[in-house]
């Protein structure tokens, strides 16, 4: 008996090849059409440079778009992407073939015939295997499991999504191996379980059937399959699942920037002579953010790790990106006329102001993304409409018009910039006059300069350096707030002021270095300024004193106490500083150090450091310091080390409202590294 | 509707070491920065928001020196139309009245349905200008206003009492309207903001483009002379509490028992 090959059937007296035809053009003309109206709104929004370090970009592909690197961060549903991932690459071989199929029975791909076109027939049934598994696994996880992250905060779930595209997928798997099973039982010689399980499971089912039956699940598998195989195609531009095709471009064309803000708009030099500043429309979205919309797998995970999200902010950033996907194809549907915009705001509207301003940009969300979607520079724009409005929350004005007025949000006098050099013994802190150099400029910022706090972590940063015999100056009067949080809460044209006035005073004086301890100031002068200064974090130096030798450090300090390293978010993921203060805290003899489940690229931000300081945020339930400092006593930690002085503040605190007075100890790096060094008498 | 908001050029003291003059008369200002008057502040929004609301325009006017720019830019930056900054030499030592008669004489001579100031001002506390200025003007006058309302040629207002009363009042307009702080929630104005209106003319009038006499101004046209500023000598009776927590926390309680703070 052998079967008969769809292309030599005829239905309803139509040839295949007329069929398989008419399907192929109407199916491939509609996934075209819709995709010209997915690109033609990407054409109606701002200009973004995305091709810059194409063999940068070309590795990033490589390794987090083929290679799905970010995928096992969440370990079971990062392998079974991977699986089904590595399914549609094999898969999409065999989809060819079978719709060549319609038009000739013996249809091969030309490099795919002989003896490799049998080891992929093997491969391949192995995979329809394996992809079936994953999709019935994967809908039993979100059926019965319900992964807390899956669940959308505000209703319009598009879950439902979800279900249709693993019924698809499955219904591709199965309609392939009814295909293949029933040739099996059609031919007399039949192939080895070993080889094609997929098709021996399957003819396990049709066994006992007549010829005929078998016909016409052949020849019914067949279409069934092309017919989905079209379906799943044509989903996918219009749901959720556009990431099948999107993901990998989008990696490609990801931010390569670390650490800096997108400029108010690519390409404009003076941006304050544009008509409009920041995100005022949905079409202000540059074409790559709207990219980022069609490519969100809904997956949830930047907002399973968004400090604001975990305390009850209003924040989610994922539904930044489904809120924002929905209102674009409402605006821009593929048929039929947009509705009217009416009065409805995009920004401050569909985004309500509560979201804007509870983000701490400390990029948790961007990390975690498995292709790359960017949150800050979203964020920012945003802000930057709203600053512009005037809309600024009352808490941050007061401090954001002390930095226009005196370059500190402390209210402090330029003149009195140095005072806190004052209360040091023993230790000269040289400032530097204009045209005078040293080896290291030792940039203080504003926290260092006027709270009595981080004033303490300045002093002790200067007896290290003293110690180490460093030759080492400030600039006193001459410096101004580093503006790393100016710029990231939407107030670019003070950001240029305060920037462009410490660029006159850093280029005024000669020095091989700058070093803060403050990785926001880091930040700012490494990512933000126009010019390029080498400046390093205050861990890097003495990372790099302990290597040789200019320092040694003894166990006077810590006594055997269990001591834990909270990454601040600004020196690790957006700076990438992670191994230098561990080391330094390792170099401590006997230490006893233990890091928290939260840490290196999965630090949990403290709530943010700069004028976050003064922000005060209504809808929480729970401090994020708070949330830190209970990370802390689950491993029980009697001292957190942190390497930026926000943190410090933020933490300190955390320990008194959570009852850890006593009991946990918070200290920047740099302070324990002077008890470390000193005799104690000078602290 | 013309609204005229008055606004005050402060030295910001918050701060600051304040330090008395040679005189005795005044504190050292030079190294102060100066800024709006916070209650003013207040005051242009709210011009800001009546216009929005009913339309019609909304004037600033400060008797204020050369530097005073950057504080009517920055109005007109939060929405306010036009703005006049009023100067002259002879200005110099004026007290509240002479200021609240340059106000008066400058006001009179433009048509005006509202004008609004703040009740008082951060540097002198006097809270004397917006009285003064309504009865100069011969216009009913309100102050600490927490909520306004304009209907039909009538203002509707309310004021914060002491207690935590509040009062209903209706006031016939033209009126002059002085607010309490946290009326409504002044916008922020960013830089770009200032940047917009960099090219719109702040007029400088002098004496005689104000229409004022010359005995009403300055120190012949004041009512008052100050005598005597001088820091209030530094009190006793400051404890710092030490000791853990509950030792703390128990000497707390015995000395509000002891001055008879709680029972």
């Amino acid at each position: 008996m052998t079967l008969l090959e769809p292309a030599n059937v005829a239905l309803a007296g139509i040839p295949a090849p007329a069929i398989a035809f008419v399907i192929l053009v109407s199916a491939v003309g509609f996934f075209v059409y819709v995709m010209y109206r997915r690109i033609d709104l990407l054409r109606k929004t701002l200009p973004d440079s995305r091709l810059s370090d194409i063999p940068q970009r070309i590795k990033l592909m490589l390794l987090y778009g083929f290679g799905q690197a970010r995928q096992p961060r969440y370990p079971l549903a990062g392998i079974l992407h991977i699986l089904l991932f590595a399914g549609f690459m094999i898969l999409s071989l065999r989809s060819l073939t079978l719709i060549g199929r319609g038009f000739f029975a013996d249809f091969h791909l030309p490099f795919l015939t002989g003896s490799v076109g049998l080891a992929y027939e093997v491969l391949k049934d192995y995979t329809v295997l394996i992809v079936l598994a994953v999709c019935i696994v994967a809908i039993i996880r979100r059926a019965i499991f319900k992964p807390a992250r899956y669940q959308h905060p505000e209703g319009s779930s598009h879950g439902a999504e979800a279900y249709v595209i693993l019924g698809l997928v499955a219904g591709l798997m199965v309609t392939d191996m009814i295909f293949d099973g029933s040739a099996l039982l059609g031919q007399t010689a039949r192939h080895s379980v070993a080889a094609f399980p997929a098709a021996n499971l399957s003819a396990v089912f049709m066994s006992g059937a007549g010829a005929s039956t078998l016909n016409m699940l052949h020849v019914g598998g067949y279409w069934a399959h092309i017919l989905i195989f079209f379906g799943l195609l044509n989903y996918l531009p219009i749901s959720k699942h556009f990431h099948v095709i999107t993901a990998i471009p989008n990696v490609f064309l990801a931010n390569l920037n670390k650490g800096a803000i997108k400029p108010v708009q690519c390409g404009v030099s003076d941006w304050m002579e544009l008509p409009e500043c920041g995100l005022s429309r949905f079409e202000r979205f540059t074409w790559k953010h709207v990219l980022d919309f069609y490519s969100c797998a809904d997956c949830g995970r930047c907002s399973d790790n968004c400090p604001a999200t975990t305390v009850g902010r209003a924040l989610s950033p994922r539904m930044i990106s489904v809120k924002s996907r929905d209102y674009a194809y409402k605006h821009y549907p593929v048929f039929g006329a947009p509705p009217n915009p009416g009065e409805e705001e995009f920004t401050g509207g569909v985004i309500k102001e509560e979201e804007i301003w509870a983000c701490t940009t400390c990029g948790a969300c961007e990390q975690e993304c498995p292709i790359f979607i960017e949150y800050i520079d979203k964020i920012v724009d945003m802000r930057r409409y709203l600053v512009e409005q005037g809309r600024m929350p009352s808490s941050l004005q007061k401090p954001m018009q002390q930095i226009k007025k005196k370059g500190n949000a402390y209210a402090g006098a330029k003149n009195k910039r140095a005072d806190w050099t004052k209360e040091l013994q023993d230790c000269e802190v040289r400032i530097l006059g204009q045209g005078e150099s040293a080896d290291l400029l030792f940039f203080v910022d504003s926290c260092g300069s006027f709270d009595p706090r981080i004033q303490e972590i300045s002093r002790a940063f200067a007896r290290i350096l003293n110690r180490a015999g460093a030759d080492f100056g400030i600039l006193g009067p001459d410096e101004t707030d580093s503006g790393n949080e100016i710029r990231r809460l939407g107030e670019e044209g003070l950001f240029e002021q305060v920037a462009q006035k410490n660029i006159e005073a850093l280029q005024a004086r000669q020095y091989k270095e700058i070093v803060a301890f403050d990785p926001h100031a880091l930040n700012a002068m490494r990512n933000d300024y126009p010019v390029k200064f080498p400046v390093v974090h205050a861990s890097e130096l003495l990372a790099r004193f302990v290597r040789d030798g200019k320092i040694s450090l003894h166990d006077k300090y810590l006594h055997g106490r269990l001591v834990t390293y909270h990454d601040p978010c600004y020196l690790g993921r957006h700076n990438g500083i992670y191994n230098d203060p561990r080391y330094v805290l390792k170099q401590i003899p006997g230490i006893h150090f233990q890091d928290m489940e939260r840490s290196f690229t999965r630090s949990f931000c403290c709530s943010g450091g700069g004028l976050l300081l003064w922000y005060e945020n209504e809808e929480e339930k729970e401090r994020m310091g708070e949330r830190r400092v209970r990370m802390a006593e689950e491993i029980g930690a009697q001292v957190i080390v942190t390497a930026c002085p926000f943190c410090l503040i933020n933490l300190e605190d955390a320990v008194k409202t959570t009852g850890n007075e006593g009991k946990i100890e918070i200290i920047d790096l740099v302070e324990l590294i002077d008890r470390c060094t000193g005799d104690g008498k000078d602290v | 509707m013309d609204i005229i908001v008055c606004i005050k050029w402060v030295p910001d003291t918050s701060e600051a070491d304040v330090v008395v003059d040679k005189e005795g008369r005044d504190i050292k200002k030079d190294d102060l920065d100066y800024d709006i008057n916070d209650w003013d502040r207040f005051a242009i929004e709210e011009a800001v928001q009546i216009k929005e609301k009913v339309g019609g325009k909304v004037t600033l006017v400060s008797v204020a020196p050369e530097d005073a720019e950057e504080m009517l830019r920055e109005g007109l930056a939060r929405g306010a139309d036009e703005a006049y900054q009023l100067w002259d030499d002879s200005f110099e030592g004026s007290d509240g009245y002479a200021i609240a008669s340059i106000l008066a004489a400058f006001i009179k001579a433009r048509p005006f349905n509202v004008v609004l100031t703040g009740t008082q001002a951060d540097d002198d506390c006097a809270g004397q200008l917006g009285g003064m200025l309504a009865a100069m003007l011969g216009v009913p006058g309100a102050t600490l206003v927490h909520k306004i309302s304009i209907q039909d040629g009538k203002a509707e207002i309310i004021r914060e009492l002491e207690g935590g009363l509040s009062e209903n009042l209706e006031m016939d307009l033209p009126a002059v309207i002085s607010v309490a702080t946290g009326l409504n929630e002044p916008r922020f104005v960013s830089i770009r903001a200032v940047r917009k209106v960099a090219g719109m003319e702040i007029p400088v009038v002098d004496r005689e483009g104000v229409g004022v006499e010359e005995s009403k101004v300055g120190s012949r046209g004041s009512r008052t002379r100050i005598e005597k500023v001088f820091l209030p000598p530094e009190g006793e009776g400051a404890e710092i509490i030490q000791g853990s927590a509950e030792e703390a926390a128990t000497r707390l309680a015995e000395i509000l028992k002891e001055k008879g703070g709680i029972a």
